[in-house]
């Protein structure tokens, strides 16, 4: 699918990956996460834990929000943050955050489209991790949703964080943007 | 320990809310062990003997019935993705998931037992007996049947093929928890005989299924 496709981008910096529908953007994404084996070529991570995957450093927001529709949005954040490892933290916070602390007792099947876009965000603040890969993150969202997330991912990026993301729309923050695929 | 936790948590509180699917497998278990003496007609002794195998069976195919679905609904919403990624191992996560498979959907099966033996004119000990072979050997139809969902997670409408892949592994699990149930019930073979090859087959199925599992899962990843 790609080669010869060589780039690095480093903490504090958003990277914008942009291209045409199916120019293989979610695969990339993929290839970092680890849910791709890449056919020849490395990923690396200078940094962070040494000897850990850059997967299991990474969090994966993809098209799927990976929610289980008859637990409560509590409950679904609060599996995530077990199952990857955060700290017993309340979920509450981040809750809050994503602006969903009114339904936190409802089943996520309530939710919409963009709740629970919400919901799989704050899955990202729960339990730290320095990347954070997004595709598509914005859909769903309305503007104040997008307006909160730049806001989520500002803070991230001043904490030396990372983000590669997949997206059509601009995500509200600085980015570098890298163009993959033919040009169309 | 926590990851192994939250996720046996998760997955036994689905399957006991409305739509999970515990009581799916209960239900078809009754079904077909009170259809059964329908069938049979009223001779006590020929359903004193077909009983155990009746349980058995009823047990069988009531605990693949909800497994397809074991890999299939987490791989559907975008979880297999995140679980996969995670820093837990994946074998120990799919031992994790049929762990709660199997105490969701499997233990209720065995707790019904005793009831529905009254209905094949089974004694207490004959009972008992079919309760001891399928605590033993339930694990081994989970932990066997999950190399099936695993595999199944790639296809579209995997469940038939899975019943096909998994089929032949039960066979034996089928075999010695019917002739270990007999045996206690009416011998001649001593009870631990067959017991014994059948806690066997569950502690390897223990071993091999979330290996096997994992593998296909990874492999299986688009």
């Amino acid at each position: 699918m790609f080669d010869g496709l060589d780039f690095e981008t480093a903490g504090g910096e958003a990277l914008a990956l942009v291209g045409h529908n199916g120019a293989g953007k979610t695969s990339l994404l993929r290839l970092i996460a680890g849910l791709l084996v890449p056919a020849a070529g490395t990923i690396s991570f200078d940094g962070g834990e040494a000897d850990t995957p850059v997967a299991e450093q990474a969090h994966y927001l993809g098209h799927r929000d990976a929610l289980k529709p008859s637990l409560s949005v509590a409950e679904n954040l609060a599996f995530w943050r077990d199952f990857l490892g955060g700290e017993p933290t309340d979920c509450g916070a981040a809750i809050a955050a994503v602006g969903l602390a009114h339904a936190a007792e409802l089943p996520a099947a309530y939710l919409s489209a963009g709740q629970r876009r919400r919901l799989s965000i704050a899955r990202l603040l729960v339990v730290r991790r320095p990347i954070w890969l997004l595709d598509e993150p914005t859909s769903a969202l309305d503007v104040k949703g997008q307006a909160l997330f730049a806001g989520l991912m500002q803070e991230h990026l001043a904490s030396g964080g990372l983000i590669v993301a997949a997206t059509h729309s601009p995500l509200g923050i600085q980015t570098r943007e890298m163009r993959i695929g033919a040009a169309a | 320990m926590t990851a192994l936790g939250a996720i046996i948590r998760r997955d036994v509180r689905i399957a006991l809310r409305v739509g999970g699917g515990a009581l799916i497998g209960v239900l078809f278990f009754l079904t077909v062990v009170v259809l059964m003496p329908f069938a049979v007609g009223p001779d006590l002794k020929l359903l004193q003997r077909l009983g155990p195998a009746i349980l058995w069976l009823g047990a069988l195919l009531a605990s693949l019935l909800t497994l397809d679905r074991l890999f299939t609904a987490d791989a559907e919403d975008g979880s297999l993705d995140l679980i996969v990624m995670s820093r837990t191992p994946l074998e120990l996560t799919c031992a994790a998931k049929a762990l709660a498979h199997w105490l969701a959907a499997g233990l209720p099966l065995i707790v019904a037992t005793p009831v529905l033996g009254l209905l094949l004119n089974l004694d207490g000990t004959a009972s008992l007996a079919v309760m001891a072979t399928l605590l033993a050997g339930t694990p081994a139809l989970t932990f066997t049947g999950m190399i099936g969902a695993a595999l199944a997670v790639t296809l579209r409408r995997g469940g038939l093929l899975m019943a096909v892949l998994v089929l032949p592994l039960a066979i034996p699990v089928l075999i010695f928890g019917v002739a270990a149930s007999q045996a206690a019930i009416t011998g001649p073979v001593p009870f631990g005989t067959p017991f014994s090859i059948l806690c066997a087959l569950s502690l390897a199925s223990l071993v091999v299924g979330p290996f096997a599992a994992a593998a296909s899962l990874r492999h299986g990843l688009d």
